[in-house]
């Protein structure tokens, strides 16, 4: 209990941060018209990509002998990059059918 | 110094992701939000490349900075080359398959991090590393299927009392996962078993959920992605990550309930209720009862359709399949020109996600005010004269309003038989994507024009060219 107090008062900053950015999600999505469910659900995939910089930080600490952490961040690099580039890639390319072509 | 600038860069990439999303919530705006948002994305990857200081004021080295390079150059250009060559009508599965790396990657950190950060061992700490990891690895492995069932390489399947498996499968992870974070050193051996179940109940999870419930778990678990990677904000005290996740993790859960709204059940109803499975067995119920086919010819679709008042086209997942979008607008204009009244009746699960059809018919230069929801086009069906139903099954069955029996009772349907005249274009007698009979092919109004969508619109292009 203790430990989960202490937990709670050292990272405050970070949940508030967490419990007003739900708040936020929710409200920035409840105004999208079903039109562009698909390329909102693609995009905010994109966006979820962001979990590479994690990869980064993690691979650029490894130790130069740390095989295991080389190589897996390395592969974590890899896939986060895939997420991210293609997500975006992707999300653009379905916008970019909504452009308004006539004349 | 670094780090401060760095601190910078990520308000501004949290900020980019906010208004980018925001922007992506209007169709005006929504290609700028994108492009925004990789904005920020970007300065956020390359400031923590350059910028990132650990606690005793080092950098990366070079040669990690090299490595790192290298694997973005690799996730580049793989990224660009899949998303560039996928088909439109591939646009779910491909969504679904970036998730999963996004999940696989959460994941890897997370195996990581439990290994090296080990000996700072703070309480709250290690559960956010096993949180990460437990959440990371279901969202891939369960993308993975959702990729494989929508590419049609996976069917449904359900094994006899699967919800209460998977509910014991789920305790004993978490079990598992509380087990570790009380443990005074590192046990990689406990880690991997954990790792493995979470992969399994990622299949068991996404295994026996019917099709037609797909693009509810693509964004569920696009939700679970986003969770998962603002875990790994708690771990590195990232606030970019952790805005960034929430912000996708809260906004996707939204998402996931409007769908499931859209189909009038609750979400606990989709993944507990195992949609595709149980209809088989309600499905011949009946089948002999129903009444007699009748088929109508090219030639007397074509003329109903050419004097008909006012045509509604209700498009489904076949005229994804057969990429026929073009060919469906160009039937559109002509009968236009003709002075018939056409409009597309858009149902909001039609496809295989929301806005599936939207997208299609986008692409074909479909304008914008000949798309109706739902309701707007069902309060017009009655004074419509002829429905073109092109490929598309459960978003139009009756037994949704009729039959209480029917495992897609209760689903709000695009009402088709209001309308004088039903043209059903299909390929064949098959169920549709949730297995199940559909009435409205039994109905006196409704005849059947089989063959492929594509193929059977030029048809008909023709046709109506020469009335």
């Amino acid at each position: 209990m203790e430990q989960l107090i202490n937990f709670l008062s050292s990272n405050m900053g970070m949940i508030y941060i967490l419990i007003l950015s739900v708040f936020l999600g929710i409200e920035v999505i409840s105004h999208v018209p079903s039109v562009l469910h698909t390329p909102l659900m693609s995009g905010a995939n994109a966006i979820h990509g962001v979990v590479i910089i994690g990869a980064i930080i993690v691979m650029g600490q490894a130790e130069p002998d740390n095989y295991l952490a080389l190589t897996l961040g390395f592969l974590a690099v890899i896939l986060g990059t895939l997420n991210v580039v293609g997500g975006f890639v992707v999300t653009d390319r379905m916008l970019e059918l909504f452009k308004k072509k006539k004349k | 110094m670094e780090n401060q600038i760095l601190q910078i860069i990520y308000l501004i990439g949290s900020i980019t992701f906010i208004i980018g999303l925001k922007r992506l919530s209007h169709p005006d705006t929504a290609r700028r939000g994108n492009l925004i948002a990789a904005f920020g994305m970007t300065i956020a990857i390359a400031g923590t490349i350059f910028l990132y200081r650990n606690d005793s004021g080092e950098s990366f080295s070079s040669t990690n900075i090299i490595l790192i390079f290298v694997a973005l150059l690799i996730g580049t250009i793989l990224g660009v080359l899949g998303a560039k060559k996928v088909k439109m009508t591939a646009m779910p599965q491909m969504v679904s398959l970036f998730n999963g790396m996004g999940g696989a990657c959460a994941a890897i950190i997370s195996v990581i991090e439990y290994q090296h950060h080990f000996a700072v061992g703070e309480y709250g700490y290690m559960g956010t590393v096993l949180a990460g990891l437990l959440i990371g690895s279901i969202s891939f492995s369960g993308s993975m299927i959702a990729f494989g069932k929508l590419n049609g390489n996976i069917n449904d399947k359900t094994i006899p009392g699967q919800s209460i498996i998977n509910l014991i499968l789920m305790a004993a992870l978490i079990g598992t996962g509380a087990y570790l974070t009380t443990l005074p050193e590192p046990n990689m051996m406990l880690l991997g078993v954990l790792t493995v179940g979470c992969l399994i109940y990622g299949v068991f999870f996404v295994m026996p959920i019917g099709g037609a419930d797909m693009p509810v778990v693509i964004s569920l678990l696009n939700s679970f992605t986003g969770v998962a990677a603002a875990f790994g904000g708690f771990i590195y005290n990232n606030q970019v990550m952790l805005t960034g996740g929430i912000l996708v993790g809260s906004a996707g859960t939204i998402l996931t309930i409007l769908m499931c709204k859209a189909m009038n059940r609750s979400l606990l109803n989709v993944i507990v209720g195992s949609f595709g499975g149980g209809a088989t067995g309600s499905a011949s119920v009946g089948n002999a009862a129903m009444g007699t086919i009748k088929e109508i010819s090219v030639t007397d679709a074509g003329v109903l359709l050419s004097y008909s008042k006012k045509v509604m086209i209700v498009p489904g997942y076949g005229l994804a399949v057969a990429q026929a979008q073009h060919v469906c607008h160009e039937l559109e204009t002509l009968l236009e020109e003709k002075g018939v009244e056409v409009k597309y009746a858009i149902h909001p699960v039609a496809g295989r996600m929301p806005g599936h059809m939207n997208v299609l018919l986008a692409e074909a230069d479909v304008p914008y005010p000949k798309l109706l929801e739902m309701e707007d086009a069902n309060n017009e069906f009655n004074s419509t004269d002829a429905v073109i139903v092109i490929g598309a099954n459960d978003v139009v069955n009756p037994a949704a309003k009729k039959n209480p029996q029917s495992p897609i009772y209760g689903m709000p349907i695009l009402e088709v038989d209001q309308a004088q005249n039903v043209i059903v274009m299909k390929r064949g007698m098959a169920a549709g994507y949730a297995g199940i009979e559909n009435e409205l092919f039994y109905e006196p109004k409704t005849r059947m024009l089989f063959g492929d969508a594509k193929a059977t619109l030029q048809k008909l292009v023709a046709e109506v060219k020469a009335n």
